[in-house]
């Protein structure tokens, strides 16, 4: 799960870590309101959606001349001028895909004299199964272009989960990000504060992205970046409620509250898939065959009829879907539910494309047989590589 | 041979009085009478387990008690998310040797803090988020369907659950049959690695080819595949098939398995391939030709 910068900066700001003071609006009526409470003379104005390049994104209703999705403002006048050009506009960036993303949250902050930018990330390291800081001085770009451009220059800490941060590693973080003096001091308090708020938190990323040194030699986090482990968000009420709904997929919070593993794609056709490594391989085979996957769905192991039934539906309401694979190997997962499951959420919702289903495992005659009794037009195939086939082959 | 598990593993059920757990340990017995020994429940020491066709196992209030009254060598868990790494860590600490966590969505900071016990053990964790492990005809630990199998001679050691099954399907009907089945599971957090599995089918004589199935997401498959031509430089190799499933899937998205986002630049599909195809394994572009593919294979 994802928050906004402005909700990240919050909780950072809760753990004892330098943000800026700033305010988040939602009309720009507000703007002028929320640029008296800050200290000035500069702002920033920044575009609240889940998604990265906001800088140098573009707003999709305003010329290729106008500014990006994070403005600076050197008066309140202005911070106001720019607040009622960017809200409610579509902003596209890097990550947004083409449509872009609506921005109906600014968050205007105290601006801030930059000396350095710095990146600071914590992600769990999949080698080494440990929470680890990844850093390099060349902040406030994209750290993927660094990684592939000048490796050498990002530095990964794995911290031992017995001691947590020990002042070793926070002299190795300071050493590889180059900080001396007061900024080293700050990292002293910094570090080992990230790493808290991460495992506090169940974060899965925390990304700082520039941490700034400033013209004063201190530290402040300019950017935040944050995720949650939705695993984990049991145990997290406080995190759950910062859900922002209207930035996600409508098909992804419908699948999520029957339990659904359900991703939104581009293609036409879509998928129904027991297993999430079936599921991704089903999506891989349709291209293979020419044709793009419209979604990854992966009903889990012990789905019930119920469950079939609402990610059947969801698939089916994405106007994108011209065909649909149902692909099954029953292990845990009985063919015989899914094909119930199946029949009874097409003689409700209708079924206007082309249906091709695949069972192999636990019943799967049975799921076969009841399939052919319910007068659905509805092709069998015989295993996954025919399944894709045809379906291909009946969208066109 | 087998690996791993055979008919003289003897097997206990961490979450054995749930649903699942119940079904599962029914499945397991009734697959070539697999050793299930016991069952462990906090409250419900001393009572004992009934299976629906009027099995029973006798239940423990702690593993530590169950393997000292059992001799098991083997637990497997079936405990809901929450309470699944403190089960794992008690397994540890009971110093049971093999250890399969079938448990689905543990949180991972949970499995970072398994993991620093588990590397000061002896212990060997298979999973969690994992189908488990199948000697054909001896041992079924975890949820894999039995029918599917025919004892063989071909190693398979997967990521992903249904994808083990089309690997086990395709080589049964192939006529080659399998050794053991290991599924290592979808966490980006976890016990065995595909370089264990590897390793031991390498050493077993009666593993003649090996099938390995990866997934978008780390860097795993990469390390295999760097195990497998440093073994091949000294002299141990075996036919080998692969697939990489998520080649079509959208960078930093999560795809149903926690473990499987391609992030940072890091964890696609091609540099899988390329580097699994670099270690002299023939990786199939579809999932439905995994079996032909290792004939293809064998047949030189």
């Amino acid at each position: 799960m994802n928050i906004h910068e402005y909700q990240a900066k919050q909780l950072l700001k809760g753990f004892g870590a330098p943000v800026a003071d700033g305010v988040a609006i939602t009309s720009a009526d507000e703007a002028a309101a929320a640029a008296e409470r800050l200290p000035g003379p500069l702002y920033v104005v920044k575009s609240q959606i889940h998604a990265g390049g906001r800088g140098k994104g573009k707003f999709k209703e305003l010329g290729a001349e106008a500014k990006g999705g994070v403005r600076l403002a050197k008066s309140i006048d202005e911070v106001v001028a720019n607040a009622r050009e960017m809200l409610g506009n579509t902003l596209v960036t890097a990550q947004t895909g083409p449509a872009g993303k609506q921005v109906n949250r600014l968050y205007i902050e105290d601006g801030a004299d930059i000396a350095r930018e710095l990146y600071c990330s914590l992600l769990v390291d999949r080698g080494v199964g440990r929470v680890a800081f990844v850093i390099s001085t060349e902040g406030g770009m994209d750290i993927e272009q660094v990684a592939h451009d000048t490796p050498e220059k990002i530095a990964t800490i794995d911290i031992d989960p017995e001691t947590g941060v020990t002042p070793a590693d926070v002299d190795r973080i300071n050493a590889a990000l180059k900080l001396t003096g007061p900024a080293a001091q700050d990292g002293e308090t910094l570090f080992p504060t990230l790493y808290r708020a991460f495992l506090d938190k169940d974060m899965s990323m925390l990304e700082i992205n520039p941490l700034i040194v400033m013209q004063n030699d201190r530290l402040r986090v300019l950017d935040a970046k944050v995720s949650f482990d939705g695993n984990a968000l049991f145990r997290h009420p406080d995190i759950k409620a910062l859900r922002d709904e209207t930035e996600e997929d409508a098909k992804e919070i419908e699948a999520a509250e029957w339990d659904l593993a359900y991703v939104a794609l581009d293609g036409n056709i879509g998928c129904m898939v027991n297993g999430a490594g079936l599921a991704m391989a089903t999506m891989d085979i349709i291209k293979l065959y020419g044709k793009e996957p419209a979604n990854f769905c992966d009903v889990g192991g012990g789905a019930s009829k119920e469950k079939v039934a609402a990610a059947f539906k969801i698939i089916t309401q994405d106007p994108a879907v011209e065909g649909i694979l149902v692909n099954i190997f029953g292990g845990i997962m009985r063919c015989d539910i899914i094909a119930e499951g199946v029949v009874a959420a097409v003689k409700e919702v209708g079924l206007k494309v082309p249906l091709v289903v695949r069972l192999e495992g636990t019943n799967a005659e049975l799921g076969k047989q009841i399939l052919n009794q319910s007068g659905l037009n509805i092709t069998a195939a015989d295993d996954l590589d025919d399944a894709a086939q045809k379906i291909v082959a009946a969208v066109g | 041979m087998s690996i791993l598990v055979d008919k003289n593993t003897r097997v206990i059920v961490q979450g054995l009085t749930g649903k699942t757990g119940t079904f599962h340990t029914e499945q397991a017995l009734r697959y070539y009478g697999t050793q299930m020994v016991g069952g462990v429940h906090p409250a419900k020491g001393g009572e004992l387990w009934h299976g629906s066709e009027g099995e029973t196992l006798p239940i423990f209030a702690s593993v530590a008690e169950a393997k000292e009254a059992t001799r098991a060598d083997a637990s497997v868990i079936y405990v809901p998310p929450a309470g699944a790494a403190d089960a794992i860590i008690e397994a540890i600490e009971a110093e049971i040797p093999f250890i399969t966590c079938i448990t689905e969505g543990i949180p991972v900071l949970d499995m970072v803090r398994v993991k620093a016990r588990l590397d000061r053990s002896n212990s060997r964790l298979l999973g969690p988020n994992c189908p488990g492990i199948l000697t054909p005809e001896e041992c079924k630990i975890g949820i894999m369907p039995g029918s599917i199998f025919k004892k063989g001679n071909v190693g398979i050691v997967s990521r992903s659950g249904t994808l083990t099954y089309e690997a086990v399907f395709q080589t049964t009907n192939e006529g080659l049959g399998q050794t053991t089945a290991v599924g290592i599971g979808g966490d980006p957090v976890k016990g065995t690695e595909f370089i264990d599995v590897l390793e031991l089918f390498l050493a077993d004589p009666e593993t003649t080819s090996i099938i390995m199935i990866g997934e978008i997401g780390g860097g795993a498959e990469e390390d295999a595949a760097q195990f497998l031509i440093d073994e091949a430089k000294k002299g141990r190799k075996k036919p080998m098939a692969g697939f990489i499933a998520g080649r079509t899937a959208p960078k930093g998205r999560t795809m149903g398995h926690a473990g499987a986002v391609v992030s940072g630049g890091k964890g696609d599909a091609d540099s899988k391939i390329a580097a699994m195809e670099a270690a002299g394994i023939r990786v199939s572009p579809s999932p439905a030709r995994l079996g032909t593919t290792l004939v293809e294979v064998l047949k030189g």
